[in-house]
Formats: C-alpha cells, sequence, structure tokens
C-alpha cells in the first residue's frame, strides 16, 4: 500500500516541478498528465484499501476530463505555434499589467 | 370728492411700484428697435407714478386726520409656520412724502436723462434701470413690513450698484460700483439681523406691529434692534463708518449721481429710523448713537467738500454732511423726527438741483470734472448759473429759502438736546457755507481757467428745464414749514414734543446761525478772490486739514488696514489651509492607494509559471492548514 502511495507522491512531484520548471508548452503538457495520473493511481489504491469503488469511478472521471483536456491544450498549443512559430510558455506573456 | 372712491383707489397704490417696474424690465428685454424710444416709455412710466402718487397724496390731505394711513395687502408672501408675512404696503403721511419726492425728483431727472445721454448708445438700458430704481425706491417707503422694506432696501443698491457701474468699461467705475455694492452688504447685515431679531422676539416683521410692541419689551432689546438698524442706515446713507463708498460712486453718470446719490436713495437710512420711531422713542442709548454718527458724518463729510477740486465729490461731501444733519435731527427723537423729514426733501430737491447743475456744466466743459479747469462760467452758461445758485443759496442756508427753515430746526432742536451737539451742527452750517461758496466761485465767478478746445455752452431745453423747476422748489419748499405744515402733517406717525427751552429767544438762534453761515461765506470768497492755479498743487505743498480731506479723511486707508488687509491674510490662510490641509489628505490618500497597488501589481507578471507557482504555493498552505488543525 505505502509503496502506491510513495509511487503517486513521486510521480506527483516528478510532474510538479516540471510544470514549474520547463518552458516546452508540450512537456508541460505532459507533466499535468503525470500528475493527474499520479492521482489516479492514488485513487485506485485507496479504493482497494477501503474496498469500495468510489476512487475507481473518480479515476474514470479524472481520465475522461485528462481526455477532454489534451483535446483543447494541444489544439491551443498548435494554433499558438503556428502564430508565434514558438511554443515556450514564457513567451506568452502579453497578459499583464 | 374720493369718499367714494377712496378706499378701492388706495387698494391699487401698488400700480405706482408696478408701472415703473414693468417699464422697466420690458426695456431691458425689448430689443434695439425700442431704442428710439424706450426713453419716452421710461419717463411716462415715471410720470405716472408721480401724477398717481400726486392723487393719493391730496386724496389723503382730503380725508379725516384720523383716517391717513392706507394700507393694502396684495397677497400673502411668506407662510411658513408662525412666520407670516404680507406683500402690503402703507401709505400714509411719511411715506406719502416721499413717494412725492421719489416721483417728482425721479420725473425730472428722467427728462433731464433725455438730453444728458442723448449721445449714449446705451440709454434705454439707462433708462431702464432708472425705472427699476424707482420700483425699488417706492417699495422701500410704501412697505407696511420690514421683509418688504428689505426687498426695496436690497433692490435700490442693487439699481444704485448698476447704474454706478454703467459705464463698466472705466475700471474706475467698475471698482466704484462694486465697492458700493460690498459697503452696504455690511449694512445689510444689520438690517437681516434686525429682522430676525424682531421676529424672534415679537413674532413678526410688520413695521406697525414691531414699533407698538417694542414699547413693552425689554430696553436692551428695543437699543439693539435700534443699533442693527442703524448700522442698515449708516451703510445705505453712507453714514461714518460705511461713508467711503458715496465718493466713489461719483463714477456713475451725473443723473444718478443727483437722484440715487443725493436726492433718493442715500436718505433712505434716514427714513428708517423715522420709520421705526417706536424702537428709537423706546432706546435711549440708540438714539445717543444716532446722533453721534450724525454729528460725526456731518462734520467729516464738511471737512471733505472744502478739500476736494472734483465738483461732484465735493457735492458728494455736501451730501454725506447734510445727511449727518438728518441722522442728527432723527437721532433726537419726536423732537427732530419732522425736522428730518422735512430736511431730507427740501435737501432732496436743491442736492437734485445742484447736482444736474454740475451735470450741466460738464456737459459743457466736455466731461471734465476738475473746477481748477472752470471759472467764469456764469455768462458762458446764465441759466445753470441761476438755477444752481438758487440751490446754493438753500443750502447755505439764506433766509427765506427751503434750507433755512429746515437746517434752522434742525441746529435749534439739537441746542434743545446739549449744546456740544448744537455746536457742532453751527459749524457745521459754517462750514458748510464756506466749501459752496468755494464751489461756486471756483466754478462760475473769477477768470476763465478752461482747458483748450473747450467751448462752455448752455445746456439743451430738456436739460435746462428741470434745473429751472428744481430751482424753484428749493427756494419755494421752505414754504412749507412757515405754516408748520410738516410737522402737524408727520405728527400722527412720529408724534411732537414740545420744544425745549433754548435760553435765549429763537430770533437770535436765527440770527446766529445766519451769520455763522455769513462768515463762511466771507472766509470763502475772500480765500477764492485770488489766482487759482490750474493743476492742483501736490499733496505735500497743502496743509495737513487739505491733504486730510483730499484723502478723505483716510477712510479708506482705515478700511484697508482694519478689514480689507486683516480679511486678505485669513483668505490665504484659509487657502493654504485648504490647499494644504484638506486636498493634502485626500491626494495624499489617494497617493499612498496609488503606490499600494503599484506594489500589488508586481506579482503579476504575465509569465504562466510564476502563476502556477503562486497556485501551488496556496495548495501547498491549505494543505499544511489542514495537518495542523487535524494534528492539533
Amino acid at each position: 500500500m505505502t509503496e502506491y502511495l510513495s509511487l503517486s507522491l513521486i510521480l506527483f512531484t516528478i510532474g510538479a516541478v516540471g510544470v514549474l520548471v520547463r518552458r516546452n508548452a508540450i512537456v508541460v503538457f505532459m507533466c499535468i498528465e503525470l500528475m493527474l495520473n499520479a492521482t489516479n493511481l492514488a485513487f485506485v489504491s485507496f479504493s482497494r484499501q477501503t474496498g469500495n469503488l468510489d476512487g475507481q469511478v473518480a479515476a474514470f472521471f479524472v481520465m475522461v476530463v485528462a481526455a477532454a483536456e489534451v483535446v483543447v491544450g494541444l489544439a491551443i498549443i498548435v494554433s499558438i505555434y503556428r502564430t508565434r512559430r514558438s511554443i515556450s510558455v514564457d513567451d506568452a506573456s502579453l497578459l499583464k499589467s | 370728492m374720493f369718499d367714494a372712491g377712496s378706499a378701492s383707489m388706495f387698494d391699487l397704490q401698488w400700480l405706482l411700484i408696478a408701472v415703473p417696474l414693468v417699464s422697466g424690465l420690458g426695456l431691458l428685454v425689448w430689443g434695439k428697435e425700442s431704442d428710439a424710444f424706450g426713453h419716452l416709455i421710461a419717463t411716462v412710466a415715471s410720470t405716472f407714478s408721480f401724477v398717481f402718487g400726486l392723487v393719493l397724496f391730496l386724496s389723503l390731505v382730503g380725508s379725516d386726520a384720523e383716517d391717513r394711513s392706507r394700507t393694502s395687502t396684495l397677497f400673502t408672501w411668506i407662510d411658513a409656520g408662525r412666520f407670516h408675512v404680507d406683500m402690503s404696503f402703507t401709505f400714509d403721511q411719511l411715506s406719502g412724502l416721499f413717494v412725492l419726492l421719489i416721483t417728482g425728483v425721479g420725473t425730472l431727472i428722467h427728462v433731464y436723462s433725455i438730453g444728458y445721454m442723448a449721445h449714449d448708445e446705451r440709454r434705454r438700458r439707462f433708462f431702464a434701470y432708472l425705472n427699476i430704481f424707482i420700483a425699488a425706491m417706492l417699495t422701500l417707503v410704501l412697505a407696511a413690513d420690514y421683509l418688504v422694506l428689505f426687498l426695496g432696501w436690497e433692490g435700490v443698491g442693487l439699481a444704485s450698484y448698476l447704474l454706478i457701474g454703467f459705464w463698466q468699461h472705466k475700471p474706475s467705475a467698475a471698482a466704484a460700483a462694486k465697492k458700493a455694492f460690498v459697503v452696504n452688504r455690511v449694512g445689510d447685515i444689520g438690517m437681516a439681523l434686525a429682522i430676525m431679531l424682531m421676529f424672534a422676539q415679537f413674532g413678526t416683521s410688520s413695521i406697525d406691529a414691531v414699533n407698538t410692541s417694542v414699547v413693552g419689551a425689554s430696553g436692551s432689546v428695543a437699543t439693539a434692534l435700534g443699533l442693527l438698524l442703524l448700522l442698515g442706515a449708516c451703510g445705505k446713507s453712507a453714514q461714518v463708518p460705511l461713508q467711503s463708498w458715496l465718493l466713489d460712486a461719483m463714477e456713475g453718470p451725473t443723473p444718478v449721481s443727483a437722484l440715487i446719490h443725493a436726492a433718493t436713495m442715500v436718505t433712505a437710512g434716514v427714513y428708517l429710523v423715522v420709520r421705526s420711531s417706536g424702537i428709537y422713542d423706546a432706546s435711549e442709548a440708540a438714539r445717543t448713537a444716532v446722533i453721534i454718527v450724525g454729528l460725526v458724518t456731518l462734520l467729516t463729510g464738511a471737512w471733505i467738500g472744502c478739500a476736494k477740486d472734483d465738483i461732484k465729490k465735493a457735492l458728494a461731501g455736501s451730501t454725506m454732511s447734510q445727511i449727518g444733519y438728518m441722522m442728527l435731527a432723527a437721532g433726537l427723537g419726536p423732537a427732530g423726527y419732522a425736522f428730518a423729514v422735512f430736511h431730507l426733501i427740501t435737501h432732496g430737491f436743491f442736492k437734485a438741483n445742484m447736482f444736474l447743475g454740475a451735470g450741466s456744466v460738464m456737459h459743457g466743459m466736455d466731461d471734465d470734472v476738475d473746477m481748477r479747469h472752470y471759472g467764469a462760467l456764469r455768462t458762458a452758461m446764465p441759466i445753470t448759473f441761476v438755477t444752481f445758485g438758487l440751490g446754493y443759496l438753500a443750502i447755505i442756508g439764506f433766509p427765506g429759502t427751503a434750507g433755512f427753515f429746515s437746517k434752522d430746526r434742525i441746529i435749534e432742536a439739537a441746542f434743545g438736546d446739549s449744546f456740544w451737539v448744537g455746536m457742532g451742527a453751527l459749524i457745521g452750517a459754517g462750514v458748510t457755507a464756506f466749501y459752496m461758496t468755494r464751489l461756486m466761485m471756483m466754478t462760475f465767478f473769477g477768470p476763465k481757467r478752461w482747458l483748450e478746445d473747450v467751448e462752455p455752452h448752455e445746456s439743451p431745453k430738456v436739460m435746462t428745464i428741470p434745473l429751472i423747476v428744481l430751482g424753484a422748489m428749493s427756494v419755494l419748499a421752505g414754504a412749507l414749514i412757515i405754516s408748520d405744515f410738516i410737522p402737524e402733517w408727520l405728527e400722527p406717525v412720529v408724534g411732537s414734543e414740545e420744544h425745549h427751552e433754548l435760553g435765549i429767544p429763537v430770533w437770535l438762534m436765527t440770527l446766529i446761525i445766519t451769520l455763522t453761515a455769513a462768515a463762511g461765506v466771507a472766509v470763502a470768497v475772500w480765500l477764492y478772490r485770488r489766482e487759482i492755479a490750474q493743476d492742483a498743487p501736490a499733496d505735500s505743498e497743502v496743509s495737513f486739514f487739505a491733504r486730510a480731506g483730499r484723502n478723505e479723511l483716510y477712510g479708506n486707508q482705515l478700511n484697508d488696514a482694519v478689514v480689507v488687509r486683516p480679511t486678505r491674510h485669513l483668505t490665504r490662510f484659509l487657502v493654504w489651509l485648504d490647499v494644504k490641509g484638506v486636498d493634502g489628505f485626500v491626494t495624499g490618500l489617494a497617493d499612498r492607494l496609488g503606490d499600494t497597488s503599484q506594489f500589488l501589481r508586481k506579482p503579476q507578471t504575465g509569465y504562466v509559471r510564476s502563476y502556477a507557482a503562486t497556485l501551488f504555493g496556496g495548495a501547498l498552505l491549505v494543505v499544511l492548514a489542514l495537518l495542523a488543525v487535524t494534528l492539533a
């Protein structure tokens, strides 16, 4: 049990650090996916431990939302790349005072 | 003959005011096409008021003695809780005399102005203002309530302001108008406070009710009312200490000086004191204050009149001085009220006459007012000379003229009050004779001192006829007192009192007064027979008396030091407080808010990663807080 949760924590941390330090939008995106899947792992582990299916259902929901998010997110990234020839998140920083 | 209709006729007394008012306002809004005949409309309106006033007056003379005060109420002006003011007018013995004086002299001056203002392109406006003045002045004297009186009081102030500043392109005229207005405001504060006090004490501001109920009130109330009304009277009548505006007011056209600043408006203060006789009868202290103001002004004005080379300013000093006589008489109480009014009326005639005469002289001398440039005008302008001479005889009190009777009575009454007051009035009479003779000598006698290109000529008939009428009245009005008409006529309004014993026979008193005046004349003739320089000697070359007189006894400097400069300092302090204090606080608050937002906007970098870091940090804090709560 502890091993699963530890793995989930490690994956989530890698994802979080990736989001914070990387500039490439695709990599940031993959890191977000990593964090989502780390939480999925935690959900499933707790579901297994408590013996009911709530966690499993929640994991399915997360997968659906993540799939939708990938569709929209990739579309935005492609569109930004087409106009700016760059997918660095730091280049899209016009929205500031 | 008026028995059946008289009641209704007096109900129409508001027409006296309404006709000139409508005419005046109408001329102001009517366009240029009325330029050609506007002055005629105004003159007709003023004549109507005179004729109607005369009819009312004669009908009053014809009615029973106890039935000579006719009040008519037009409508309720103010009805607020306990405060009730009717728009009502009283035509009685006192206001009747004033109506005749105002409309009579007023109409003559309208006629005169047709000629005097003939070449002024704003003549229509001038006549509109004159009509508004007549209406306001009639409101003032006909009012049956102090608040209605105040309405007329402010109305004449407005008309005076507009007419002094009529030639507004001259900065001096604009400044003089402003000065007159501001100084009058000081007096008006007194009036306003008096009316408030009346309401607080008696619950009414009706002239009749106040003067009746003041008898039962405490002495201090009567004194306060008397002093406050005196302050108002000082402002309007240019009495010390609010005298400074009158000499500057001579910047206005000469007919205005004659009508407003000699014959009628400036006497409103005297009217106010006489009309409030109930209040002054109830307070010895207020009466004494009136006497002091009158005496001081009478001597001050005479002093100034002696030193001025400007013919209008010399006459203005004389006006101050003569109004001082009236105030003095009014302050003597029932012994003097009637004489105050009598002198007021004779003065109205002879001073208007002399001002118009001065206007006629200026008309012939290309609007030069410096008497040092006159001389020998008696041959060039014979009619002006003769009519002016009649006014001159009246003011110095030449036996048989109007001024002789009216001034005589006042000086006698002053001696009846106290020796020193009488002496002051007597000296004033001597000085009056001196400065008026000086004026005559410098203007009409002696060698020519005309400037080049000046061709004195007699004025047109439209100007000389009013002069002739007023000249005749200056002499003849004295007949009104020989029969004791005025004192008896006014007795129901102001009361009467037996004469004080003078200790010497009346004829001797009269002789002394006449001799004093004769001495003044003799000194002036002797002094001004010699050559007079065309240019006035510098201030440093003349004696202290002349220097002080020229500078109007330093009244302006005194006002400046006592009122203007401290006020200016106070204003500067208040401006500083406003800019630094109030504004500083508000702008400071805004600045601090701005600084704070400048600081707060720094975290908004536009970088997604920094937002994400904030998000994580926040989430971390929430988790830690949750842990802390659960573990604790």
